[in-house]
């Protein structure tokens, strides 16, 4: 874990979170406080980014909407990691039917494109972030199921994991002493990897109307306001562009350390 | 052939668990669904408004019936009528679904006229300069959320360039010139980040096919170098660059819906999300079948032509 954060990528990731979760308590703006008279306000000592169309202040807005895209797409990440995972270990470790139930299952959902899924549940529930998060959860669910079920198949036939049973071992123990610990790698790959699928998820929903809703900030959402002011702000668009630009980089780019750390025979770039 | 039909019923059986789990997704709702999709922030709906709903969208008969009914219209190809205008689903998809499907079409095309070449030049000097460049823009292009690289080029091309139209549709009958223009900024849009995958798959594959003996054969006999490459090497990594693309392109048919709506383009995309921002049930849900149709479709094509050009898949 500390090898995880101790390059570029891992060093810019925590400047990231720093700044999505630190910032929010710093004295700044309030991102919902409205100022019409000064709509468009250039930066200034109150305003260091400048004003929205409403007069909100931009960089406010933005560490507002760095953080609620980090929740937004952790949280559901995590869910989806719970829950793929305990499926997934249980179907590899189990076998027999309940592996065949529980793989068919994951094989429909993946039947689904994610962001239809989304948007069928919105028309339902209808849009939010109460919304949002369960149903992102649900779309990563068979990712880490497969993740998981691979490598139990492995680790399971191990002698090792035979010596353990041997020794009188209970299957809880089995599974939560000797086979979780040997398949965590690919799992935090999996984990990183869901986490950026979930913010470009969660921010095109959010340039749609349908992910987060107004008047909370979101990177998706800024882009999707912005675009018809370019010509009198052209900041306002292009700091939400650049905001959501950097953190997917990084954490792409934290997702292919992830993976030669766990992975060492793996070719980088191929 | 047994083979042929499994994987055939397979994929049936994969559509018939998608209609039915559409069709139920509704019935998972808490609560009466008619009720549910008239609710506007919170205040409670007009029964009266709830039980034409209701009986418009047949919830009112028992479960078995809707759903046989539901399920031999979609077969008829009839996917029920618009909530908001009574305009029947079926026909306002096939009327939009050609627009959709040009888009991706001039999209794959460019990604691989561009990916294919890149990853070959790539493959044959995996250290040099142009290999380590082109990595770096295609991890770029594949970080880029489809919908802010639209935008980024619209910003570019059409507001400070002036180059391109920002967006808009024109029937190609009516103005071919026009419509070809309105065409370029979203294909390219999408074929920018399909390229860099086309472009990584091609180089591995490449580096796969090129230390084997055929090709060391080739060299030998005397086969000249650009011909060795192309159809000897190229020939034989093609192969995993078609599954992947096919399966990217069955992806796009719902990833397009954020770069139609960037750039105005009256495809399937533009139903949809009315159909979500309106709750407009049987819109979404007929979009949704479709598209699942066309996914699983897909999926099964490039499995039969891997059966067929790789008897061993079919164990």
């Amino acid at each position: 874990m500390k090898q995880a954060f101790q390059s570029p990528s891992g060093i810019l990731l925590a400047l990231i979170l720093a700044i999505a979760f630190i910032g929010p308590l710093l004295p700044l703006a309030d991102p919902l406080a409205m100022d019409v008279a000064a709509r468009f306000g250039g930066p200034s000592a109150a305003h260091p980014l400048g004003q929205d169309e409403y007069g909100r202040d931009l960089l406010s807005r933005l560490v507002h909407a760095l953080r609620s895209a980090i929740l937004i797409s952790g949280g559901a990440a995590m869910i989806s990691a719970v829950i793929g995972v305990s499926v997934g270990v249980v179907a590899g470790y189990v076998r027999g039917f309940s592996e065949a139930l529980s793989m068919r299952v994951m094989d429909v959902i993946l039947c689904f494109p994610p962001l239809l899924l989304v948007m069928l549940a919105a028309t339902l529930y209808g849009a939010g972030p109460s919304t949002l998060v369960p149903v992102l959860a649900l779309v990563f669910v068979p990712s880490f199921t497969r993740v998981a079920h691979a490598s139990v198949m492995t680790v399971r036939g191990q002698d090792y994991v035979d010596a353990t049973r041997l020794m009188g071992a209970s299957a809880t123990r089995i599974i939560f002493r000797t086979i979780l610990p040997n398949i965590v790698g690919p799992l935090f790959v999996q984990f990183s990897f869901v986490v950026v699928m979930s913010v470009i998820l969660e921010s095109g929903l959010s340039f749609l109307g349908l992910g987060v809703l107004p008047p909370q900030p979101s990177l998706g959402m800024m882009i999707g306001t912005a675009r018809s002011t370019f010509a009198q702000e052209p900041w306002l668009l292009l700091a939400p562009c650049l905001s959501l630009i950097v953190l997917v980089l990084v954490l792409n780019a934290f997702c292919d350390h992830l993976r030669q750390l766990f992975d060492p025979r793996r070719e980088s770039g191929a | 052939m047994g083979w042929f039909v499994r994987r055939l019923a397979q994929s049936l059986v994969m559509l018939w668990v998608v209609v039915s789990l559409v069709f139920l997704s509704i019935h998972f709702v808490p609560g009466d669904p008619a009720e549910l999709l008239l609710a506007q922030d919170g205040g409670s709906p007009d029964p009266l408004m709830v039980q034409m709903l209701r009986e418009q969208l047949g919830l009112d008969r028992p479960l078995p019936e809707q759903y046989s009914h539901n399920v031999m219209g979609i077969l008829r190809g009839d996917l029920g009528a618009s909530m908001v205008d009574g305009s029947s689903v079926g026909q306002e998809v096939m009327r939009r679904l050609p627009r959709t499907l040009e888009l991706i079409a001039a999209a794959g095309i460019l990604s691989l006229l561009i990916g294919i070449p890149a990853g070959v030049l790539s493959a044959l000097r995996p250290r040099g300069r142009f290999s380590r460049g082109a990595a770096v823009v295609a991890g770029t292009a594949q970080s880029m959320p489809v919908f802010v690289l639209g935008t980024l080029l619209v910003v570019l091309f059409a507001q400070v360039l002036g180059w391109l139209p920002a967006g808009g549709f024109v029937p190609f009958s009516r103005d071919p010139g026009k419509h070809l223009q309105l065409l370029v900024l979203p294909a390219a849009t999408i074929a920018i980040g399909l390229s860099a995958i086309v472009f990584r798959i091609t180089r591995t594959s490449m580096l796969d096919v090129l230390p084997l003996d055929f090709i060391r054969t080739a060299r030998a006999k005397g086969v000249p170098a650009r011909r060795v490459i192309i159809r000897h090497a190229l020939r034989n990594a093609l192969m995993p660059v078609i599954t992947v693309f096919a399966l990217q392109l069955g992806g796009l048919l719902a990833g397009t819906v954020l770069v139609e709506t960037v750039f105005n383009w009256p495809g399937l995309s533009g139903m949809l999300v009315a159909g979500v921002n309106a709750r407009d049930y049987p819109v979404v849900t007929g979009v949704l079948v479709v598209v699942s149709a066309f996914y699983i479709g897909l999926n099964l094509l490039v499995d039969i032509i891997y059966g067929i050009t790789d008897p061993r898949v079919r164990k």
